[in-house]
């Protein structure tokens, strides 16, 4: 306003380049308070970068300490005693208990949630589908640690059965060998983090097959197509990269998964051909458990592995996020 | 309709269909059947029977469906059982997590639990309580929320009002990515430069900043989710009146999305409350109350569950008190959780539709 009350004199009929008068006025941001504002909510995003960059060079360096000094290879050696002389550890068990797990969470949790949604979005009665909605959106705050006590004190002594089961029917395939201990195996992690994964992968595939265009439904239907048939050949083309990231969620969540993990499992530093044996361990699992007793140079051999469940979530969750980028109006990637 | 004079019964358009109960009736026999099985081979396991029942509901729809409605209508129906056998499948360790939480968590619960400590109390034996572990989870996350929720609206603002151009894309990628990074990961940040280069102890401010790593971004994305609802007319029209850029982000979109925010606040407040890994590896636990967060070990909720849990030595006192303090975790989360959504939908920016 100030800048037009200064300046009632300037006369329309003025030679070409009246242009420096508008140029501050056109960037906006010059009063003070602006500048100001601007200033802080700029360096707030700013401050969220670097936040990103230094967790990474803070975990690199504290990682690089550790790794220098470690004799044994990192990424396959079987041991971890990095406060020996000299010290010597490796993640190749933790890589493969993670993976092992994660694959397990993702077979049994990617079915089923697409499976609720789509009862959700095409099955059940609309009330019905509000309120089951509302309840997974609260199971999906239910914190881990709750998780991990039922999965100890509830699920575990419950998988007795099941385990026979396997072993009797399925044993003769190695991998689904029990010699009768307690089911606190790599296979009940899997299960138990499949149901906490499920709310979420439930949430994001809920919300994309509810953005599929009404038009290519009623299409389908109008041609005679059963309901089955328009799942099949409208919604889930539709949806397939928005499940496809949702999962992706879900296993960055099953990959960094820490309490719930490291009640249930009871680790050891080998890998074991069967799934129902006990041992394994996985990074974030083996982080908590052996933090307590560990020496300086076991936390910071802890921060190396740590270093490296960053790296693989980083990977994961930016590939989702770029899937559902590329169909921006998929609102549901706030989750 | 020509065709309708050639065919005898019109009834034929539509084929045999089988009538509406068929559904419901397939899945009480296949639950009494797998019930039957189950007994009669001597199965103790809950999961089995319900396996072998939804197995048998999905085999013996698709078989009669088959036979009366022909192919495509008994692969329909093998698509609605399976899509209902999930969502059961699922339904099943959810509620028995809620209701076994519940069923345990009540037997100690009570005045007594939520005002005394564990000082004096040894971890097998009954008595004490969680006021120290309440005291602990309040003040962490009450520092978690004055740091992050500054930052992370003053983001979301520049992200919606002035972000344009590889700053804002990149600010907004990385905050998408930060939402998925590990709890523990964030602890081991934290740990690295507050503990191991910066020598401090373990404190509750420590495990605050950690868990204001996993708030920063939930709070970015409620919040710009709604500063985009606000009506670009209500900033249009102050800023014709004159006022400041700053001033219109203050006075008008901020007042008028603020119930969102709040809504996704308390939220994002919902779900660091929970969070053990980062406070395992910064602020400890202690049985003692400790009421400042600025110096030494300081108990909390998820802390105090898992050390019952782990130092039980098996006797039943310490589960009960790790129950016990699960339900008051889980009733403050969904009190949190519904309180929100009551302030969302009562303080829903009017988006003139």
């Amino acid at each position: 306003m100030d800048i037009t009350t200064q300046k009632p004199a300037a006369p329309p009929a003025a030679p070409g380049p009246a242009a420096p008068v508008d140029k501050r006025a056109a960037r906006g941001a010059t009063r003070p308070g602006d500048r100001i504002f601007l200033g802080l909510s700029r360096g707030s995003g700013i401050f969220v970068l670097v936040l990103m960059a230094a967790i990474a060079a803070f975990l690199t360096y504290r990682a690089s300490i550790a790794i220098s000094e470690n004799e044994a290879n990192f990424f396959t050696s079987f041991d971890w005693n990095p406060s020996g002389i000299p010290p010597e550890f490796g993640i190749a068990v933790l890589a493969f208990g993670t993976v092992v797990s994660s694959i397990i969470a993702m077979v049994i949790a990617v079915p089923v949630s697409v499976g609720i949604a789509l009862f959700i979005t095409h099955y059940a009665p609309r009330r019905l589908g509000g309120l089951i909605a509302y309840v997974i959106d609260l199971l999906a705050a239910v914190p881990s640690i709750v998780y991990g006590l039922w999965g100890a004190l509830f699920l575990v002594p419950h998988l007795e059965g099941l385990y026979g089961w396997l072993d009797d029917y399925l044993g003769w395939t190695g991998i689904f060998e029990w010699n009768d201990g307690a089911p606190r195996s790599l296979f009940t992690v899997g299960i138990l983090l499949a149901i906490m994964i499920l709310p979420i992968i439930t949430n994001v595939s809920r919300e994309v097959f509810r953005q599929v265009p009404r038009m290519h439904e009623e299409a389908a239907l109008a041609l005679g197509a059963t309901r089955w048939e328009v799942i099949r050949m409208s919604v889930l083309p539709f949806g397939r990269s928005g499940v496809i990231s949702a999962s992706m969620l879900g296993l960055g969540r099953a990959l960094g998964e820490t309490m719930a993990v490291a009640m249930v499992l009871s680790s050891s530093f080998d890998i074991n051909a069967s799934l129902l044996d006990t041992g394994g361990g996985t990074f974030a699992q083996n982080i908590a458990s052996k933090f307590n007793e560990a020496t300086e140079m076991g936390r910071d051999a802890l921060i190396a592995s740590g270093l490296v469940l960053f790296v693989i979530t980083l990977l994961v969750n930016g590939a989702a996020r770029l899937i559902i980028a590329r169909r921006k109006e998929y609102s549901g990637a706030n989750a | 309709m020509s065709h309708a004079t050639l065919t005898p019964k019109p009834s034929s358009l539509r084929g045999a269909t089988l009538p509406k109960w068929f559904g419901w009736a397939v899945a009480a026999g296949s639950v009494v059947l797998g019930l039957g099985i189950s007994t009669a081979a001597g199965l103790d396991s809950d999961i089995q029977w319900a396996l072998i029942a939804a197995v048998l509901f999905v085999v013996g729809s698709y078989a009669v469906s088959a036979k009366v409605e022909g192919r495509r209508q008994a692969k329909d129906r093998t698509a609605t059982s399976l899509v209902w056998v999930a969502f059961l499948m699922a339904l099943v360790p959810l509620i028995s997590l809620i209701w076994e939480t519940v069923k345990r968590g009540v037997k100690v619960l009570d005045g007594y639990f939520l005002t005394h400590s564990m000082g004096v109390v040894a971890d097998t034996e009954p008595g004490g309580g969680i006021y120290h572990a309440i005291v602990g989870t309040l003040e962490q996350v009450g520092l978690a929320t004055l740091i992050s929720v500054p930052i992370g609206v003053l983001t979301a603002i520049y992200l919606v009002e002035y972000g344009r151009g590889r700053l804002a894309k990149a600010v907004t990628f990385f905050v998408d990515v930060m939402t998925g990074i590990p709890s523990i990961v964030a602890g081991l940040f934290v740990l690295s430069v507050w503990i191991l280069m910066l020598d401090m102890g373990p404190s509750g401010f420590a495990g605050s900043m950690a868990l204001s790593i996993l708030m920063i971004p939930v709070v970015v994305r409620s919040t710009e989710e709604m500063l985009k609802l606000v009506p670009n007319e209500l900033r249009e029209a102050s800023l014709a009146l004159g006022v400041p850029k700053w001033r219109t982000i203050l006075k008008v979109v901020l007042p008028t999305s603020i119930g969102g925010i709040t809504t996704g606040v308390m939220l994002a407040i919902a779900r660091i409350t929970g969070e053990t890994a980062p406070v395992l590896l910064l602020v400890w636990v202690t049985n003692f109350i400790n009421t400042n967060p600025f110096q030494d070990p300081q108990a909390s909720l998820p802390m105090y569950i898992y050390l019952q849990y782990a130092n039980s030595g098996g006797s039943g006192a310490a589960y009960d008190r790790a129950w016990a303090a699960a339900l008051t975790l889980i009733a403050f989360i969904m009190i949190l959780n519904l309180v929100a959504r009551g302030i969302a939908r009562w303080k829903a920016p009017k988006t003139g539709r």
